[in-house]
């Protein structure tokens, strides 16, 4: 376990950098795909689709072969381009959700669009986000494991190093490192607990 | 090997066209096999989590949270480096479907189950009242009403398993992926191969998504139009 926990800096780095940008993929994408010019619509709705329609591990190595990138940089990337098109439709799926009258009390308020989205409408609709954004976590933490496969040495290259010189402890090493991963999930898994409970609270968070 | 950047080349798209389009098939059969592994053994979890013994069922929650919540690839390579250790030798393919059949069989069954509780309580209060036997309750009351609508969700299921095969690759099972892998390291153009393995996963997954989309639709206009019609019209989602 000692051995594997070598390879803890980098899971952790590129889960970390990929939910920053995923976030940021998943909100940026969102608010385009509820653009008024058609133009914004038509180019986000091609690219949720192309990193949804096609493997996670399709678009590991892709970028890893097209784009020059560090190694950490494009699993990050990958991942968060992955993780960011699926969020997008979390993000979209929110902002529509909230009533209609919401938007037309602020315009009668006389907001202009960016209050009425900073102050109304967002603040609403992040709530309604939160869960399936921590769910997304646990599933972008199952996602590092993929970025041994181009070299990076986290926990999974760790292992299989390990294994490679101790060929007879393939199971126990591989059974610690499942072990590993769920011990990292814990804090996850309690995270969006927390998030489905501040979400179904019955008064505005601010 | 990275530092080769070819710009694109037609020439080799086609070159490596066949080998590709010939690992598709293995590929699409690939994920019926661990699909159909997945809809079989996700009963078998419904079932065990249905034993009316409380250790039986923390245990068997515990079980499938943990196979959730870490990642296919490492569960994969357990089953296919692993087990061999105690006398166990799967081939690539056999570890695949046993590996990613698991996996999703976890998810597959939380499916079933929203769909037998979606079913009301006075259904299974009748089924009861009329004598029915238990195999009865469940093959021509419960089972019919908790099937129908969750077929999108399960057919989600199969697209997202399509995208996950390829992860197959890692043990060595020659689907799409690795055929592109292997070109890849013999010509050192990998941009073309990939792509095309790139577009095959589009072309397939986006028209069954929106096929599911389409029928979840209308599963939703159907089922609304039954309950809401029970329930004085009021409009209730079925979820």
């Amino acid at each position: 376990m000692f051995i594997l926990a070598k390879g803890l800096d980098i899971t952790i780095k590129v889960l970390i950098g990929s939910a920053v940008f995923g976030y940021l993929v998943a909100f940026v994408a969102g608010f385009a795909s509820l653009s008024r010019y058609g133009i914004i619509r038509k180019v986000t709705a091609v690219f949720v689709e192309f990193f949804r329609g096609t493997s996670l591990i399709v678009q590991l190595f892709w970028i890893y072969f097209v784009l020059p990138l560090p190694d950490i940089w494009t699993g990050i990337v990958a991942i968060s381009l992955n993780y960011g098109a699926y969020m997008s439709e979390i993000v979209r799926g929110a902002i529509v959700a909230v009533p209609k009258g919401q938007t037309e009390a602020s315009v009668a308020l006389n907001m202009t669009p960016f209050q009425r989205m900073r102050l109304v409408i967002l603040p609403q609709a992040v709530r309604m986000m939160l869960p399936e954004f921590g769910n997304y976590l646990i599933q972008m933490l199952k996602a590092t494991s993929l970025v041994s496969l181009i070299g990076l040495a986290d926990i999974t290259f760790q292992a299989e190093l390990h294994r490679s010189v101790n060929l007879n402890l393939g199971l126990q090493i591989f059974f610690l490192l499942l072990v590993m991963y769920f011990l990292l999930a814990l804090p996850l898994i309690g995270v969006t607990r927390w998030l489905e409970r501040i979400s179904s609270k019955g008064v505005a968070s601010r | 090997m990275r530092d080769i950047i070819n710009l694109w080349d037609w020439d080799t798209l086609f070159d490596a066209f066949p080998s590709i389009f010939a690992a598709m098939w293995l590929t699409i059969g690939l994920t019926f096999a661990c699909y159909a592994f997945a809809l079989v053994f996700g009963i078998v979890w419904t079932v065990l989590r249905r034993i009316p013994i409380r250790p039986i069922y923390w245990l068997v929650t515990f079980i499938m949270n943990f196979i959730r919540t870490t990642p296919p690839l490492v569960q994969l390579i357990l089953i296919y480096v692993g087990l061999p250790d105690v006398g166990i030798i799967l081939g690539s393919i056999t570890a695949a479907i046993l590996g990613l059949g698991i996996h999703f069989s976890t998810y597959i069954s939380e499916i079933y189950r929203s769909g037998i509780e979606s079913v009301s309580k006075g259904q299974w209060e009748a089924a009861t009242a009329l004598n029915y036997t238990k195999f009865q309750k469940w093959t021509k009351i419960i089972l019919p009403q908790a099937i129908p609508p969750v077929i999108p969700m399960l057919g989600n299921y199969l697209i997202i398993m399509f995208k996950e095969v390829p992860l197959a690759s890692a043990i060595g099972v020659s689907g799409m992926l690795l055929m592109a892998n292997i070109y890849g390291a013999k010509h050192l153009e990998y941009i073309e191969p990939l792509t095309i393995v790139a577009f095959f996963f589009l072309l397939m997954s986006y028209p069954s998504s929106l096929l599911i989309k389409r029928l979840e639709k209308k599963m939703n206009r159907r089922f609304e139009k039954k309950v809401g019609s029970s329930d004085n019209g009021k409009e209730v989602t079925a979820s």
